[in-house]
């Protein structure tokens, strides 16, 4: 379904470009999971962004290879190609949720903004708003429709997003880092909800984090991301039991493990690892 | 809420008589009535013609206290002013010895008439201006027209309008460049072309300010979330931009709504308008001090009821404020 | 003998002026920011021309406010400079042979680039002159307000408390007032005079420093280097001078460049109210001020004000765009 191939995407020109993206490729089936893990900077979520060409440009600027999805390159759709796809074929949920929600609309018009420019056809756009908020778990979803993002506690918010991204039935959902802002109890309530959707609609899913210790029974692959580059990539426990680089051994290292004697946290010698990949 | 603005008038109170602290320390003693006196009066003055001129005025009274034992303790020149003040009596001009609420109460129309459509005007043209030079940031055009407006910063407003009448009066030889009368409907010849020099000698700041304003808006994830959504770019900017933008303006904006009464002193003058800024200007020459003192004290009430109507505009704005 | 004294104070405090600039300037310049920034700044075109043109004006200022005696009283720099240039006996255009007048002009001693004013000085010289109104109240006003506001808003964000709460109590009466009311008022009282205009502007300007200094040091003291430094046992003085001092100091710089240009248009407009320079004292504001009767003449005097105008608007335009430029090279990100 989404096929990216030998992707770069730099920022800047001239003296001052950056190479986030360095040639990568990568695939999702339909209904697939597929985890990008690595640590901050490595480029994760600009790759995340790029699939919809959701990048300011300048200054990033696509330096090479093409992404497809359901075979047409993104990198070459119009303006108005672009928003159908933006929300509707692939959805975003992001890290920060007290920051991503617009503070002056409330939860209603955000989700109904969505729906509008979507599925037009919908006529009750309440009843589906409401909808939408049960499937993610939000209690008493009338009320809590009509409340501004302010109100409601982070992983409340965080719901709101996830009900946003899927009210148009995309059938990809980029979740960048998800969990990450949240309290631990709040993040594993966060991730079950989202392993039932996922049950429940069978759209596919890229999960970015740089925590290796949620992926385990939500991503089907992993791909493990380095300073822009894609080191290494297979089935979730295959890379989980048997990790094969350096750098994906140090960070499943990093992983506290609960219950065992702590051990001392790994941290990443960044300067063999690059002399390495 | 209704405690909050109420807790704030309180909070008002020692603002407002330090201010007046403030312009009686200036007038009455860093400068002396005597010398003030003479100033009013002019170098030719009799010394009896200074002592009567100041006893009228109870300007010969003690400055702070009352310790001569003739009249009770609070009979004194501060504090006369103070409870004058306090009952909202402006008094009485030092020049024509008019009743100073009548005179501001004249000029009040005037200009109100050039001062408020120039600031309806001017904030819709920025803010219009604004977001299209938002639209098509980092441009070529969007970074001339920053260019231009730091460039009509830097002009002061005599030059704006020097240059204006010159050009209306003597090139174009259109509508009345200078002069106004008050006769209803045809009042607007006379205002045309000084509200269109307030408009234009403002805007240049407002522009830049207001796209500062919004692009900072743009940096915002909830932007992002928009775009995500498959929003427009036009949409992302008239919907999620503006609202938010537009909080930030409001509160900005509203604390110099009061300011309208005093009207514009230069543009006044120059235009020969009747207003306040005008009365300002003649008190300035004159000079007259009792103007100047009441404009200072209406001044600061303005200014802080510019900061209540702020408070007030906030809470009913942003939903995420509550006065509490 | 006391007008031989007046001089040498006027060309030592400008001595003084640039020392100030120059010592503040030096405290700072080791640091890692400000490397940066200048680095960033000098590939800034624009800013550099800005700078360039400030330093143009800068230097004509300079030669005007250095005096030197004479047989004839002190005379400045500049004026030794343009001696050459000859009075004539009224207005005259720009390259023109003759004066001004319809019905007898008279022929002209010399030719003037932008013509002459009413009393027939060359208008190029004179506005070069008066260039040193400008950057004396810009100058003296920056040497009141920039320490005040500083101080007062370091002092406030760092004490907290009752400091705090008096100097805003200052800032809010001082700020209750509006801006031209204030000035309008210390004016009448103390009367016109460059210096009296510094200490007008000097006392409504220092509002916006302390408010912006109390600010960012709220933010600075919350920082860990500030904990670290008290946990050393250094004194409130030596952390107030040595760390938060030079950390704000790019935001004085800024606002000082921005708020220069403002001074610059306050005199002109307080030179129109008629509490700004003193009667025959060379400023653009007086020149602007004149220009009215002048454009209402028959054959009209545009020269004067286009030059004087011009003049002024060079300075302020290049005061804005060289503060916007050190802003974006201090803070590239929201430049
Ligand atoms: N707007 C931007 N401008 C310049 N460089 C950027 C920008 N966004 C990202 N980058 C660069 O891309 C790299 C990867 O960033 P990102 O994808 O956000 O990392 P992460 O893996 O933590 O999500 C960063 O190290 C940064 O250098
Ligand atoms: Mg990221």
């Amino acid at each position: 379904m989404l096929e990216l191939r030998n992707l770069s995407i730099d920022f800047g020109k001239g003296a001052s470009r950056v190479q986030a993206v360095k040639g990568i490729s990568l695939s999702i089936a339909k209904g697939e999971t597929v985890a990008l893990v690595g640590e901050s900077g490595s480029g994760k979520s600009v790759t995340g962004m790029a699939l919809t060409r959701l990048l300011p440009e300048p200054p990033a600027f696509y330096a090479g290879g093409e992404i497809l999805f359901e075979g047409r390159n993104v990198l070459g759709m119009n303006a108005r190609e672009l928003r159908a796809l933006r929300g509707g074929k692939i959805a975003y949920v992001f890290q920060e949720p007290s920051t991503s929600l617009n503070p002056v609309f409330t939860v209603r018009s955000q989700i109904a903004e969505a729906l509008h420019l979507h599925r037009p056809e919908v006529a009750d756009v309440d009843a589906e708003v409401v909808h939408c908020l049960d499937m993610v778990g939000i209690v008493s979803p009338r009320q809590r429709m009509d409340d501004y993002p302010h109100q409601l506690s982070g992983g409340m918010q965080q719901r709101v997003m996830i009900a946003m991204a899927l009210a148009c039935r995309p059938q990809l959902l980029v979740a960048d880092e998800p969990t990450t802002a949240l309290d631990v109890t709040v993040q594993a309530q966060i991730l079950d909800q989202m392993r039932q959707i996922k049950q429940q609609t069978g759209m596919a899913m890229l999960l970015i984090t740089h925590n290796f210790g949620i992926i385990g029974g939500i991503a089907d692959r992993v791909a493990v991301m380095f300073r822009g580059k894609i080191v290494e990539e297979g089935a979730t426990a295959t890379v989980l039991g048997n990790p094969q680089h350096a750098y994906t051994k140090a960070l499943i290292g990093c992983i506290p493990q609960l219950g065992q004697h702590r051990r001392r946290l790994t941290t990443i010698d960044h300067d063999a690892l690059g002399a390495l990949c | 809420m209704v405690a909050y603005l109420i807790r704030r008038l309180f909070f008002f109170v020692p603002i407002v008589f330090g201010v007046m602290l403030l312009t009686f320390v200036l007038f009455f003693v860093v400068q002396s009535p005597d010398a003030m006196a003479r100033r009013v009066l002019g170098p030719k003055a009799t010394p009896k013609a200074v002592e009567n001129w100041l006893h009228n005025r109870g300007y010969d009274k003690p400055l702070l206290l009352n310790r001569t034992g003739q009249a009770p303790w609070h009979d004194s020149l501060f504090l006369n002013q103070m409870g004058r003040l306090a009952r909202f009596d402006l008094g009485k001009s030092d020049v024509t010895n008019r009743p100073l609420a009548e005179d501001f109460r004249e000029g009040a129309l005037p200009s109100l008439l050039l001062t408020v459509p120039a600031f309806f005007v001017g904030l819709a043209l920025s803010v219009v201006f604004a977001l299209y030079l938002v639209f098509i940031r980092n441009g070529v055009v969007d970074l001339a027209a920053s260019l231009a407006c730091v460039a009509l910063m830097s002009v002061p407003v005599m030059v704006y309008i020097i240059a204006g009448q010159f050009l209306v009066a003597q090139v174009l030889n259109y509508f009345p460049a200078f002069g106004f009368q008050l006769e209803g409907f045809s009042t607007a010849k006379f205002l045309l072309l000084p509200v269109a020099l307030m408009v234009v000698s403002g805007l240049g700041a407002d522009v830049r300010l207001f796209r500062a304003m919004f692009i900072e808006e743009m940096g915002q994830d909830y932007i992002r979330t928009a775009r995500a959504k498959g929003v427009s770019s036009a949409l992302v900017l008239l919907r999620h931009v503006f609202k938010n933008g537009l909080i930030n303006l409001i509160t900005l904006v509203v604390a110099s709504l009061p300011f309208l009464i005093m009207g514009s002193v230069v543009l006044e003058n120059f235009f020969g308008i009747p207003g306040l800024g005008n009365k300002l200007f003649s008190a300035i020459q004159a000079p007259d001090f009792a103007v100047v003192q009441a404009s200072v004290f209406l001044g600061s009430l303005l200014y802080l009821g510019g900061l209540l109507l702020t408070d007030i505009c906030y809470a009913w704005a942003d939903p995420r404020i509550r006065l509490q | 003998m006391a007008a031989f004294d007046l001089v040498w104070v006027q060309n030592l405090s400008v001595f003084t002026g640039y020392a100030l600039l120059g010592g503040a300037l030096w405290r700072v310049a080791g640091t890692e920011r400000w490397k940066a920034a200048w680095h960033r700044l000098r590939g800034d075109r624009t800013g550099m021309a800005a700078l360039a043109l400030i330093c143009v004006f800068l230097l004509v200022g300079t030669l005007e406010s250095f005096s030197v005696p004479q047989p004839t009283g002190s005379r400045t720099l500049l004026q030794l400079a343009t001696a050459g240039i000859p009075q004539e006996k009224g207005y005259s255009a720009p390259l023109a042979t003759t004066t001004l007048s319809v019905a007898n002009p008279t022929p002209l001693a010399g030719r003037h680039l932008l013509g002459t004013d009413a009393l027939g000085r060359d208008t190029l010289v004179q506005t070069l002159r008066a260039t040193r109104s400008a950057l004396w109240i810009g100058g003296l006003t920056s040497i009141i307000y920039i320490p005040l506001g500083v101080l007062l808003g370091i002092l406030a964000a760092f004490y907290r408390g009752w400091v705090d709460d008096v100097v805003q109590y200052f800032y809010s009466t001082v700020a209750a007032v509006p801006e031209i009311l204030m000035l309008v008022s210390i004016l009448m009282v103390l009367g016109k005079g460059l210096g009296t205009m510094a200490i007008a502007l000097g006392i409504t300007g220092w509002v916006g420093m302390a408010r912006l200094i109390r600010g960012e040091t709220l933010r600075q003291v919350e920082r860990p280097y500030v904990a670290a430094a008290r946990a050393m046992g250094q004194s409130d003085w030596k952390i107030l001078m040595r760390h938060l001092l030079p950390n704000v100091m790019h935001l004085v710089l800024i606002k000082a460049v921005l708020g220069f240009s403002g001074l610059v248009l306050a005199e002109a407009v307080l030179s129109y109210l008629g509490v700004g320079s003193p009667v025959g004292t060379a400023s653009w504001g007086a020149m602007i001020d004149a220009s009215r009767s002048e454009l209402s003449r028959e054959p009209f005097v545009w020269w004067n004000i286009s030059t004087s105008a011009g003049a002024l608007f060079l300075l302020v335009l290049a005061l804005n765009l060289f503060g916007d430029s050190l802003r974006r090279a201090f803070d590239p990100k929201h430049g």
